[in-house]
């Protein structure tokens, strides 16, 4: 059942609390992927807070929907909302870390409660979700199996091993995601290698593909129910997103692939991602 | 079935059967008492002879083309749900062209996935470099959570297969292409994951051996007593990780000489291991190796090759003659040492 608009104004107002839990999180790290977290927040909320099926309170329930950040960098945004959603105390979070911590920036799905796989290495999480899928039906399990991968990660190739074994199964209880924000370490995409047509390599590779605004709930809702309305195929939903999203000074800046931010600034992030008046900030970005 | 080996004595012949293909039957066996068990292989499916498990449980294999670091990835994910994958390709791709997704996705989340790894060393000498695998061992050594065997024959492959699905995490197994020497006459030796098997008591020299150098370190030890009346221990050390360092210890003290024989790279394989053992033991002792020199090696058939580098019974006959004739000065306790 397609999003209500209630339902998409809860989500739009969790999404930027959830930001801003990023923007703590990443004060306390004392550095993180902040850009890629804030470009992905939307998909993740939607998935966490309307559309997976999981108990935080029993993290390996064994009939949970199954989540894999094969984007494995963006383990300080996904933190925030296994944090918010009860998974752990989000006072943890604050040695996120720090020495001898649970949390490190790719996060350890043998340390961190919710956390279904262990990824950080890009080209991974696509064969263990693809895996996962097989292992779902092969038990005749009904869970579903969603897979968020970076944009540049699609440069890796081994993500193209595993989408042609996704539809060589024809796992339509699988769909992934790309945070298509435009930009790597290095700059742009298409400047370091290029990867447009890049929906439709994923056709090519017999995917059902979907392309949104990955910052547009009612788009988001709408992708993740066709997809599951979806049958014989993989589906992949190419999330147009903005690098930084919510923090105007981060937005589309490949500086802020990685960066520290101090109190100060996170205030001015916060202020930007609540909506609030910009304060002006001495020595502000 | 019974627990532990998981197999039952003389149920497949190792003399008529590659250990691939005993693999691949065990699998079935085993396969039918649990219903996690599932195989995954690419392109592999004849070469490391999943067949006779395909033929009987096809919606169990799963065949993912010639793709290794999917291959690896798919068995974690696969494990990750509970399955119990079996992940089956040659050696030297399981262990170079998919070690990231090894360690990474199978060691670091300490899942169990087995890994058996076929065409091991020069197995496939024929092939040349490409498809020799002289590295395997040092590899998976380094890697944490991983239990790595090198099985002796046929009917170790049958126990080391059986072993590996209730033992914890990762398991390597590396098998030759086709047939070798057959060492054990059946399953029935006492094989256990992590504890050495005494082939043949001795005090004059203990030979620390795996995988294909067992049969030609025993054929070694009935030649030195035939012939020069040397009493010759060996050891098949089918498990290099974790070692059985007591084992180590015992021969050290017992025969003040250790020769170790294996059919990989000098660098970082049976003879490393045994040796970090020995230098971290706190007593010396005279000490060899027998392995495969640090270069890119000829091609040739196995049984050549394991001639000219020395892996069989007369070069081990030379090396331990070699290795009794350096001279030992007994330390303050009287004991005999380097």
């Amino acid at each position: 059942m397609a999003l209500t608009l209630d339902d998409i104004k809860t989500l739009q107002a969790k999404a930027r609390q959830l930001r801003c839990d990023m923007v703590d999180v990443t004060v306390w790290a004392g550095g993180a992927h902040i850009g890629g977290s804030l470009s992905m927040a939307d998909v993740l909320t939607a998935l966490y807070y309307h559309y997976l099926n999981i108990q935080p309170a029993e993290p390996d329930w064994p009939a949970r929907d199954r989540f894999v950040l094969s984007k494995g960098h963006g383990g300080v945004g996904l933190a925030a909302v296994l944090a918010d959603k009860g998974y752990f105390d989000k006072e943890l979070l604050k040695g996120f870390n720090h020495f001898k911590s649970p949390f490190g920036m790719h996060l350890d799905a043998n340390k961190v409660p919710g956390v279904d796989a262990s990824t950080g290495s890009l080209g991974h999480g696509l064969s263990m979700a693809v895996g996962m899928a097989l292992g779902a039906r092969f038990q005749r399990q009904t869970w579903r199996t969603y897979c968020l991968l970076g944009d540049g990660e699609c440069d890796e190739g081994s993500v193209w091993e595993a989408a042609m074994a996704a539809h060589h199964y024809r796992l339509d209880r699988l769909t992934a995601f790309v945070d298509r924000n435009h930009l790597m370490v290095d700059g742009l995409t298409e400047d370091v290698m290029a990867l447009e047509p890049l929906a439709d390599k994923w056709r090519a590779f017999g995917w059902e593909v979907r392309e949104i605004d990955g910052h547009d709930f009612a788009q988001i809702g709408e992708a993740i129910e066709g997809a599951q309305a979806t049958q014989g195929a993989p589906t992949v939903v190419v999330c147009q997103t903005v690098k930084g999203k919510g923090v105007d000074f981060m937005e589309d800046q490949v500086k802020w692939h990685y960066g520290s931010i101090d109190s100060e600034l996170a205030a001015e992030a916060k202020a930007s991602i609540m909506g609030a008046p910009a304060v002006a900030v001495a020595g502000g970005a | 079935m019974p627990e532990g080996t998981g197999t039952t004595s003389n149920v497949y012949d190792a003399n008529t059967l590659t250990q691939a293909e005993i693999y691949g039957r065990v699998l079935c066996d085993l396969a039918d008492a649990d219903p996690r068990i599932v195989a995954v292989t690419a392109d592999m499916t004849r070469s490391t002879k999943i067949g006779v498990f395909q033929d009987k449980h096809p919606e169990r294999v799963f065949n993912v083309g010639i793709a290794e670091q999917n291959l690896i990835g798919i068995a974690a994910g696969m494990a990750r749900s509970g399955l119990v994958p079996f992940a089956s390709t040659m050696s030297a791709f399981a262990s170079m062209r998919a070690l990231e997704q090894i360690r990474t996705d199978v060691c670091y989340q300490n899942l169990n996935v087995n890994i058996i790894a076929t065409h091991s060393g020069v197995s496939f000498g024929q092939a040349g470099t490409t498809h020799h695998c002289t590295e395997d061992i040092a590899i998976m050594r380094a890697l944490a959570n991983m239990t790595l065997i090198v099985p002796a024959d046929g009917y170790e492959t049958a126990n080391a297969v059986g072993a590996c699905v209730s033992w914890p995490g990762p398991v390597y197994i590396r098998l030759p292409r086709r047939f070798e020497h057959v060492h054990y006459a059946n399953e029935d030796y006492g094989f256990e994951i992590g504890k050495a098997v005494t082939v043949s008591e001795g005090t004059d020299i203990t030979i620390v051996c795996c995988g294909v150098a067992v049969y030609h370190a025993a054929e070694a030890a009935k030649l030195l007593a035939d012939r020069d009346g040397l009493s010759v221990r060996v050891l098949n050390m089918h498990t290099i990780k974790p070692i059985d360092e007591q084992a180590i210890r015992v021969a050290v003290s017992e025969t003040h000489r250790i020769l170790t024989v294996e059919e990989h790279n000098v660098v970082g394989g049976l003879g490393s291991a045994v040796a970090d053992v020995i230098v971290t033991g706190g007593k010396g002792c005279a000490f060899a190796k027998i392995a495969l020199p640090d270069c890119y090696l000829e091609v040739g058939n196995p049984k050549d090759l394991y001639s000219y580098y020395k892996i069989d019974a007369d070069g081990i006959v030379a090396s331990v003659r070699e290795l009794l004739g350096r001279e030992l000065e007994a330390d303050e306790d009287g004991d005999d040492e380097v």
